[in-house]
């Protein structure tokens, strides 16, 4: 090029360190934010629990305390809101106990292909409804499926229907029997009750109207 | 295409070895459209093949399809453009051979468990031998491993080639995207009992996959094409690919952060994540101007009468400008508009995904990996000019309508479940089914099993202009030569 100037804007070596500056720059920016971020959905322990500390995952025994999802004028939206102790399956489960159920309901949930159909934090496929909030559901607490299985808790309904879905059809896009046994599926409704727990910036919106907008009959079914 | 084997006029043996990956790539494309077909008629007959193969299978088999198609359209796309980049044989071609056969046989292994198998206890061995159950990536851990050492002979081979022969602006790009593209498949091979810490590095799969790396995979592609169909200038076309690198990355990146929102992830992601994935249709706009630009160019010269007809496979050249088109809407336009959290808080999760996810692949990486297929052929037959056929143009007509009717069947269905069960009845159960049952839902679910229906002709087109342009057009083409002579 024997020094001639030529602009900038032509120029590929211009370009290239460009590219090269801007992507290491983006990924270390990504790095950065990835270090803050595990360090706030790290799940949180049960002292957190017993001390009322809110954490954006918390520890495995959220088992063992009622959970409610509600407007948090402050943020903007809802919260999930941990509350008084509750017996799950008619007991207190120890950390380590809770732990291992979760890790069982977790492993259960990929062994049988959920997200396949359902949506999980809103992520997998359309076919089925979303289990981010499911063990909130009204149709669970408002007598609906607990009348239909036979049950008189959430957590019995649940496993009840899990084992055992296509007996207890709902909608016409039924679900189908995928072999859960009994220890399974108290496995996943447990991973459903910790994931109705995780703070999940308010999704899904309105999740509470849901059972409000049905009572008054608005809709037709 | 199939019988390329026998009247190949290659001189590389790694461009062989491509044409066996493009083989691979059409048989899954098709068993892609098949599930597809399936997934599409169990959302408005529910009962068919209910606990025999359930929509939960079906789903599974549509998007591995589609990933291991394009892993192995994009891995056959390398192998064919590797010798005229760096001017030498492929280094370690006959391990890539190996590689190929290896790779094959675990897929189908992996497909006939999935098809067969379906689902298993809630047990590690679950995820070590049938499926990892979590979405795009299913593959059970032994294949992953497998997978791996897979890809790190084809990794060895472009970076050993790309040291030994020439260093074009193309093949750096090439050889640093495959490292970031191959090292982002590790970060979904872990168990956690954490599930958003699961989908955090899901993401890292998913996303700068599809929306980073692949990107710019396209981008170098789209560069090759150029320069080998219209004999653009290597320096206007690899100047062009900086930049687009520069916006692809700058954007894709930190684009991440839009799939942060709702999993359990601090809220500074929904600033990050707005800003950056709204920049991320800049570089496809760039894309876009950039391939319509260097055809224009080209065209003009040739209608000037200074190079002869400019383009010399027009097959390949109307998909690469078809990708031009579809990246820009698929993945710019269908993408932006449910990316911003305010917006994307009521259609997260909805069938606003769906349209945008299958405008988007094909748009962005089908097209071209079909174009890159037809650049193979012509070099399997000695092809000087390859022209359209019948079967062309129908393959060209028909998967274009009938991707983008199913893309607006989508979108109507995920507008109405945005309004009725996310807006207006807070996502339910119940407010779930009462949007699926409302006529409208129902009636974009119908149109999007009809052009469903029309997709998987134009694949029988294609499928057929596949395996016979390269035997016709050779044909025609020493025909024409012997009169000429005489």
């Amino acid at each position: 090029m024997s020094g001639k100037k030529v602009s900038v804007w032509t120029s590929i070596t211009f370009w290239r360190r460009s590219a090269a500056w801007v992507t290491g720059t983006a990924t270390v920016l990504l790095m950065w934010l990835t270090f803050d971020t595990m360090g706030q959905i790290a799940m949180g322990s049960d002292a957190d629990l017993e001390n009322g500390v809110a954490k954006r995952i918390p520890a495995a025994t959220v088992i063992n305390y009622h959970i409610d999802y509600k407007m948090d004028e402050k943020r903007g939206h809802e919260v999930p809101v941990i509350g008084e102790k509750q017996l799950f399956f008619g007991k207190e489960w120890s950390a380590e106990e809770a732990a291992e159920l979760l890790r069982h309901g977790k492993l259960t949930q990929q062994a049988k292909n959920c997200m396949n159909c359902h949506t999980l934090l809103g992520n997998g496929a359309y076919y089925a409804p979303d289990l981010t909030k499911a063990w909130l559901d009204p149709k669970w607490n408002d007598g609906t499926m607990t009348g239909i299985t036979g049950k008189d808790t959430v957590e019995e309904a649940m496993a009840e229907f899990l084992m055992h879905p296509s007996q207890f059809p709902t909608h016409e896009r039924m679900m189908p029997d995928l072999g859960i046994t009994k220890d399974e599926a108290i496995a996943l409704v447990a991973f459903l009750k910790h994931m109705s727990a995780i703070d999940t910036n308010g999704f899904p919106r309105n999740f509470s109207q849901s059972a409000k907008r049905l009572e008054g009959g608005t809709h037709a079914h | 295409m199939l019988t390329s084997i026998k009247s190949n006029q290659f001189q590389y043996e790694s461009k062989k070895l491509a044409m066996n990956y493009f083989r691979v790539a059409i048989v899954l494309f098709g068993a892609q459209l098949l599930m597809g077909l399936i997934a599409a008629t169990q959302f408005l007959y529910p009962s068919f093949l209910f606990e025999v193969f359930d929509f939960s299978v079906a789903r599974m088999v549509h998007i591995n399809a589609l990933v291991v198609w394009m892993l192995y359209a994009m891995i056959g796309s390398v192998y064919l453009l590797l010798p005229d980049e760096s001017g030498i044989e492929t280094v370690g071609i006959k391990l890539g051979k190996l590689a190929f056969w290896v790779l094959t046989a675990a897929v189908t292994v992996v497909v006939l468990v999935y098809i067969f198998i379906q689902v298993g206890p809630g047990t590690e061995s679950t995820i070590w031998l049938i499926n990892e159950g979590r979405e795009y990536i299913e593959a059970p851990r032994w294949a992953d491993i497998g997978i791996v050492v897979v890809v790190l002979i084809f990794y060895y081979n472009v970076f050993a080639t790309y040291m030994k022969g020439n260093k074009t602006g193309i093949l750096t790009v090439l050889v640093a995207d495959l490292f970031a593209l191959a090292g982002l498949y590790l970060c979904g091979m872990f168990f956690t009992d954490n599930i958003s810490m699961d989908q955090y590095w899901w993401w890292w799969v998913i996303h700068l996959w599809v929306e980073a790396t692949w990107e710019v995979f396209v981008g170098s592609l789209a560069a090759y094409g150029l320069i080998r169909i219209l004999g653009a200038k290597r320096q206007i076309v690899e100047m062009w690919l900086w930049i687009e690198v520069l916006m692809l990355f700058g954007s894709g990146i930190l684009g991440l952060g839009h799939h942060y929102f709702w999993i359990g992830t601090p809220e500074y992601w929904w600033e990050i994540g707005a800003l950056f994935s709204a920049l991320e249709p800049v570089p496809l706009v760039a894309m876009f101007v950039h391939v319509l630009y260097d055809w224009g160019k080209e065209q003009g010269h040739a209608e000037a009468g200074q190079a002869g007809h400019a383009v010399k496979n027009s097959p390949a050249m109307a998909w690469i400008a078809i990708n031009a088109f579809g990246n820009f809407l698929g993945a710019g336009i269908w993408g932006f508009f449910h990316t911003l959290p305010q917006v994307n808080i009521y259609t997260h999760g909805t069938q606003f995904t769906a349209a945008h996810g299958h405008l988007a692949f094909f748009g962005a990486y089908a097209t071209i990996l079909v174009g890159m297929m037809y650049l193979g052929i012509q070099g399997a037959y000695g092809i000087r000019k390859m022209t359209m056929t019948f079967n062309t143009k129908m393959a060209i007509f028909l998967l274009v309508f009938g991707v983008l009717g199913m893309t607006v069947s989508l979108t109507i269905a995920g507008y109405e479940q945005v309004l009725v069960e996310r807006a207006d009845l807070g996502g339910g159960w119940d407010a779930y089914f009462i949007a699926q049952n409302l006529p409208w839902y129902i009636q974009a679910q119908g149109w999007r099993l009809t052009m469903g229906l029309v997709t998987f002709v134009g694949f029988i087109f294609l499928l057929v202009d596949l395996l016979t342009i390269g035997r016709v057009e050779h044909a025609e083409e020493s025909e024409s030569a012997q009169t000429a002579a005489a």
